[in-house]
């Protein structure tokens, strides 16, 4: 097995671009097999401007019609919707830290706030505590949802071909074709799709394939009030971030940090990446996601050896005369 | 937050570790570099969200999917002894292996079909050839192979189409290894930690444990002086089994841990003795009837009693984002320097 069979295999051997397993690809839709295909578009989640409304959850269960996904407190902060799954394609997580922000982050709590010697540590390193040196709270909030990887390890292991590559470089599954194999479940390095109960199949984000057919934003990135979901062509969005985070860590927040922008990451870079405010883990993310099928030639090879190790074992086995 | 009062007989209400860990508390390990403060237990802590995993396990139902490892195991490996048995005039041995060859092929059909989401489409399976898909390959693998072990099963048992079923046999054995070192592919090719880790040695566990499967049916079902080679296979496999699962624990680092825990804990450690004991007994059994029986049936509990510890393991590592968090920060700090 090499990456270029498995390439020949997934296009039919129409396309000039060869199918890679990791790395970076400048042309994701190209090397599915689409001609001439549209800029590939994504998501920036610029999580520092994010409030936490959830109209982003709220306007993607409307508008694809994802069903109830549990109802229940988890005493979590404000977070009861736990994670992405089958039935959840947005997810605002929600995370209170008490720390040394040095009175650069305003937090939740106002009660006994000397204002002026806040002010006087405004200009401290952000990691120092207050002058007082009391901690304090803040709030990060994020709403997460599909990378749409670059290598999508759900669409690489798919037995089926449902999940497939749009001509917009998004992942998404037709449900028509879905056997409700769960392989792309464990696959997913983000722990994003999930196989729907009672109904059997995958779902996930679809990017609103439906909306970016007839030219419209995807229905989370149109309710979000204050812009933390950004909708764009890739390369546009970049850029936007990489100013974002310059502009911020001007002003002296220097944990900002962007995650999955790169197409250097072992996904070969997410169609949806973020702008975070601390470890990605925090947030629940892995912190260095790989895309399982990049060992994947070597795992073939493993198993012809070790299939060829069984056949020479039971080989010894006879080796010797019939009794 | 964690919803409680404070009044004046204290803290009502309070819901301890329901905070969301802090950059300052959370641990990392570059902290044991003797920058900042010291962590408590420096190995353990890591940073999560709500303790939540960050993947989403595995759906799959262990009998139906341990269970179909373990059947193929024992299918792939069958098909060999098969094949030995027709070829150096073993007919006993060669009739039992194919009978098992075809029965344990089509009860895990069944348990695939069983575990999907929607049976009724489980020919979705074969409108692509995708070799990026082992469950893809798979399916392909067992289409061909399948068909192939029934054959030479019907052959055998009636006596007709001889040359038919030898070339039956002989084409089954060439697929039979496949069948039975695809699904160590099947596991490693997810994010699950424990299944990914051990890719380079978990197909060499699940070939050594099909071949004891194999030699143990036939332990259990030929009479005793047709089972040398059965014997032979089954101390080899033995050997080869738990030596490939011994270096993947040692190569895996932390995401071993799960394999020596919960339920996997115990299955593994009942397969190591069974597969050890039942191997030992074959070796020592001889032409004697009721140890080779007993030493089969060990053979045959133990090579399933792995790969259910197999699976249990996978999904345990899944769930705790331990697994998943600290190996990836690992590799980051390596990286950075």
């Amino acid at each position: 097995m090499t990456e270029k069979s498995a390439g020949a295999a997934r296009t039919g051997g129409r396309a000039k671009h060869a199918y890679r397993l990791s790395g970076p690809e400048p042309d994701v839709a190209a090397a599915a097999g689409h001609h001439d295909p549209p800029p590939r578009v994504g998501f920036f989640t610029d999580t520092s401007v994010c409030i936490g409304c959830k109209a982003c959850e709220v306007a993607c269960k409307e508008w694809n019609a994802v069903p109830e996904d549990g109802l229940l407190l988890t005493g979590m902060s404000y977070d009861n919707t736990q994670g992405l799954g089958a039935d959840t394609w947005r997810h605002v997580a929600f995370i209170e830290q008490r720390g040394p922000f040095g009175g650069r982050e305003p937090g939740a709590g106002h009660e006994d706030v000397d204002v002026f010697a806040a002010a006087r540590g405004l200009g401290a390193p952000p990691s120092s505590p207050g002058p007082d040196g009391r901690t304090e709270l803040r709030w990060l909030m994020a709403s997460d949802v599909c990378k749409h990887c670059t290598h999508a390890a759900c669409l690489d292991v798919c037995p089926t071909g449902s999940l497939f590559r749009t001509e917009f470089g998004t992942v998404v599954v037709q449900e028509d074709i879905c056997n409700g194999c769960g392989y792309c479940v464990p696959a997913c390095p983000y722990g994003v799709i999930d196989q729907r109960e009672g109904d059997g199949r995958a779902w996930k984000c679809t990017l609103c394939y439906d909306r970016l057919g007839v030219g419209m934003e995807p229905a989370c990135a149109k309710a979000c009030p204050t812009d933390s979901i950004q909708f764009g062509p890739l390369e546009e969005l970049r850029e936007r971030a990489a100013s974002r985070v310059a502009r911020l860590h001007a002003a002296g927040v220097t944990d900002a940090r962007l995650y999955g922008e790169s197409p250097d990451d072992g996904v070969g870079g997410d169609g949806a990446f973020f702008l975070l405010l601390d470890e990605p883990e925090v947030y629940g993310l892995p912190p260095d996601p790989v895309v399982t099928t990049r060992d994947l030639p070597s795992m073939w090879r493993h198993a012809a050896m070790a299939a060829a190790s069984l056949a020479a074992l039971a080989v010894a086995g006879f080796a010797r005369r019939p009794r | 937050m964690t919803g409680s009062d404070v009044t004046r007989d204290g803290v009502q209400g309070a819901r301890p570790g329901r905070d969301a860990p802090t950059a300052a508390h959370a641990g990392r390990r570059r902290r044991r570099r003797g920058r900042g403060e010291q962590p408590m237990v420096p190995d353990a802590e890591f940073s999560s969200y709500y303790g939540k995993p960050v993947l989403n396990r595995p759906n799959w139902a262990a009998l139906d999917i341990a269970g179909y490892l373990w059947l193929g195991g024992l299918a792939g490996a069958s098909s060999l002894l098969a094949a030995g048995g027709h070829a150096r005039g073993r007919p006993a041995l060669a009739r039992t292996a194919k009978l098992g060859a075809a029965g344990a092929v089509s009860l895990s059909l069944g348990a695939l079909v069983h575990d999907l989401g929607r049976p009724s489409r489980f020919l979705n399976m074969l409108r692509v050839f995708k070799p990026t898909s082992p469950m893809n390959v798979g399916s392909w693998l067992l289409a061909g192979y399948a068909p192939l072990t029934m054959a030479a099963a019907a052959a055998d048992v009636s006596g007709r189409f001889r040359p038919a079923g030898s070339a039956a046999t002989a084409a089954a054995s060439v697929l039979g290894p496949a069948v039975a070192t695809y699904t160590a592919v099947l596991l490693s090719d997810t994010a699950v930690p424990s299944w990914h880790e051990g890719y380079r040695e978990l197909p060499f566990v699940f070939a050594g444990s099909a071949a004891t499967a194999a030699a143990g049916l036939a332990l259990a079902g030929v009479p005793s002086a047709q089972t040398g080679p059965a014997r032979r296979t089954a101390v080899l496999g033995a050997a080869l089994e738990l030596g490939a699962f011994r270096l993947m624990k040692r190569r895996m680092g932390m995401v071993s841990e799960p394999f020596e825990q919960g339920r996997a804990r115990g299955l593994l450690h009942a397969a190591e003795t069974l597969t050890a004991g039942g191997a030992a007994l074959a070796a020592v059994a001889g032409r004697r009837r009721a140890p080779a029986a007993l030493a089969g049936a060990a053979l045959l509990t133990g090579s399933a009693a792995l790969r259910f510890g197999v699976f249990h393991a996978g999904v345990a590592s899944a769930e705790d984002p331990r697994y998943t968090v600290v190996p990836q920060r690992e590799r980051l700090e390596d990286g950075a320097g």
